[in-house]
């Protein structure tokens, strides 16, 4: 099995702050599927753009640091035989039906660091 | 012993058929395209010394294909020995070699052409890549040639080749014929794929020579090895038909000193009236069962051209009749431009002429070489020479074949007499 990173780009992020339950339902649902498949590793939703930071260099500046249309809206790890399988997972995120979209990338390394409680 | 020449033929014979067949079986054992590769170009070149010794093998695709998965097998156990003399660095996962010998003891051929084609075709490669990888792997034409029909230099291509590999295997495309849900989007850049190679040696981007033979043929080889694999897919034979008729015309389309002719001028008694026949049943398969896809109509219109008694009594309302069609499953802005062509014949050169600058305004061609030259003709032919002598000019500026170029001259110097 391979670990596939899977960055979802939209327009913005759904879990802007006092977002109802209904704006973040299907990401949610879809969050709640891929726990279930078993393939899920770890996820993160994030905050809107409007709470973004970028720093360049040493200049800090407010704001996503690529100024696109769309930004990382989320990303979540993946576990899967193959690219084929990442992909048909990745294919079902919402954002995909939404206007924006979802970047697969292998992971090289890394993991959740372990610290003493 | 046998004659030197012909053991050189039936190796060159060899490579032209079997490459695919070879490649594709050995990939299997190797695991590794890379490794696979290196083992069927040796698996060749001991060809040559044992086939003059022993004679020419009746079956020379499973010989080969024996030679380059021993090869294979030797190759992962000299790895595994020299991990296993290393047990604290690395543990050897599983028995590769003994799941690999299981898989297939008496040397077989397994057809695993279509898992070759559909990896380097696979959408997670650039279509750049895609092309290179499947004249390299699926064609087995060497890097340097490759280079050459893209025009690039050869360690530019080798390191295209080398990048498209390396993300294969580090992001894990699959070995793999895709499922059947799955297959009308893997299937599309295979066609579009076959489709590139052919246009590319149909009209040569640049030089002196319309066609490139060698890509045309291989175009062609592609596209039969697919029907052959897929016969029942609809767009496998609409592409292979599209490819035949068009192909029909190569002996026509420059007359004896090279220079281009239409369509009008070329001389249909030498066509290949027997690749046009294929063609045709093909088509007419393809056309019965439900919504006709691309390639379908694209080969029904290029055969409708085709078959004419003569360019005067081709059936233009039909022609256009499909182009409508082929609008609907395929909305691109070049087949709207060719639509005006048959449209100018049914309605007349000035409604052709609204619908190029209609296009022309939209912007979806800017700097498609023959959007002017459409224009420049249909300004002709409706009496405006002034304008026409403008558009041939732009044409002429953006193209890069030399005998299209000697063509759009002619045309313009015409206007002056």
């Amino acid at each position: 099995m391979a670990q596939y990173a899977v960055l979802i780009y939209a327009n913005d992020s759904a879990h802007r702050a006092h977002a109802t339950r209904e704006e973040t339902a299907p990401h949610d649902r879809h969050a709640e599927e891929l726990e279930r498949s078993g393939a899920m590793v770890a996820a993160y939703a994030l905050t809107t753009r409007d709470l973004a930071t970028s720093v360049r260099g040493d200049v800090v500046t407010d704001g996503p640091f690529v100024d696109a249309k769309e930004i990382v809206a989320g990303f979540y790890i993946l576990e899967a035989p193959d690219l084929d399988a990442a992909l048909a997972i990745a294919m079902l995120n919402p954002a995909c039906h939404s206007g924006g979209g979802v970047e697969i990338r292998p992971i090289a390394g890394g993991g959740v660091v372990e610290r003493p409680a | 012993m046998s004659e030197p020449a012909a053991v050189a033929a039936a190796i060159a014979d060899a490579h032209r058929r079997e490459w695919a067949l070879v490649l594709a079986a050995t990939v299997r054992v190797a695991g590794d395209l890379d490794l696979a590769e290196e083992c069927v170009q040796e698996a060749y070149a001991a060809a040559l010394h044992s086939w003059t010794r022993d004679g020419v093998p009746n079956n020379p695709a499973a010989w080969l294909t024996t030679a380059a998965r021993r090869r294979a097998v030797d190759a992962i156990r000299r790895e595994q020995t020299f991990r296993s003399k290393l047990p604290l660095l690395a543990e050897p996962e599983e028995s590769t070699v003994d799941r690999l010998l299981d898989a297939d003891p008496d040397g077989g051929v397994p057809d695993d052409r279509l898992r070759l084609i559909f990896t380097c075709c696979h959408p997670a490669l650039s279509q750049e890549a895609q092309v290179a990888l499947t004249l390299r792997l699926v064609c087995g034409v060497p890097t340097p040639d490759v280079a050459r029909a893209f025009l690039v230099s050869e360690p530019t291509m080798a390191a295209r080749l080398t990048r498209a590999k390396k993300k294969i295997s580090g992001a894990r495309i699959p070995y793999r014929v895709p499922r059947a849900a799955e297959l009308p989007d893997r299937l599309r850049p295979v066609l579009g794929v076959i489709h590139l190679l052919f246009t590319m040696g149909h009209t040569a981007p640049s030089g002196a020579d319309l066609v490139n033979a060698d890509l045309v043929e291989r175009a062609l080889h592609l596209a039969r090895m697919l029907r052959e694999l897929m016969p029942d897919e609809p767009e496998v034979r609409g592409l292979l038909a599209l490819l035949l008729v068009t192909d029909a015309r190569r002996a026509t389309r420059v007359d004896a000193a090279g220079r281009l002719l239409r369509l009008q001028d070329q001389d249909r008694s030498r066509w290949d009236r027997a690749a046009m026949a294929q063609a045709h049943d093909l088509i007419v398969a393809g056309l019965r069962g439900g919504r006709p896809g691309r390639y379908v109509l694209q080969a029904a219109i290029a055969s409708l051209y085709a078959e004419a008694p003569s360019y005067e009594q081709t059936d233009w309302p039909q022609i256009v009749e499909l182009y409508d069609r082929l609008l609907e499953v395929w909305p691109s802005p070049v087949v709207a431009l060719n639509r005006t062509v048959p449209l100018a014949m049914v309605a007349g050169p000035q409604a052709a002429l609204a619908e190029v600058e209609r296009l022309e305004q939209e912007g979806g061609l800017a700097g498609y070489q023959y959007l002017p030259a459409v224009k420049a003709d249909l300004l002709t032919r409706s009496g405006r020479e002034a304008e026409a002598r403008v558009a041939y000019a732009e044409a002429l500026a953006v193209a890069a074949n030399e005998t299209e170029r000697a063509f759009l001259s002619e045309r313009l110097a015409s206007l002056d007499r």
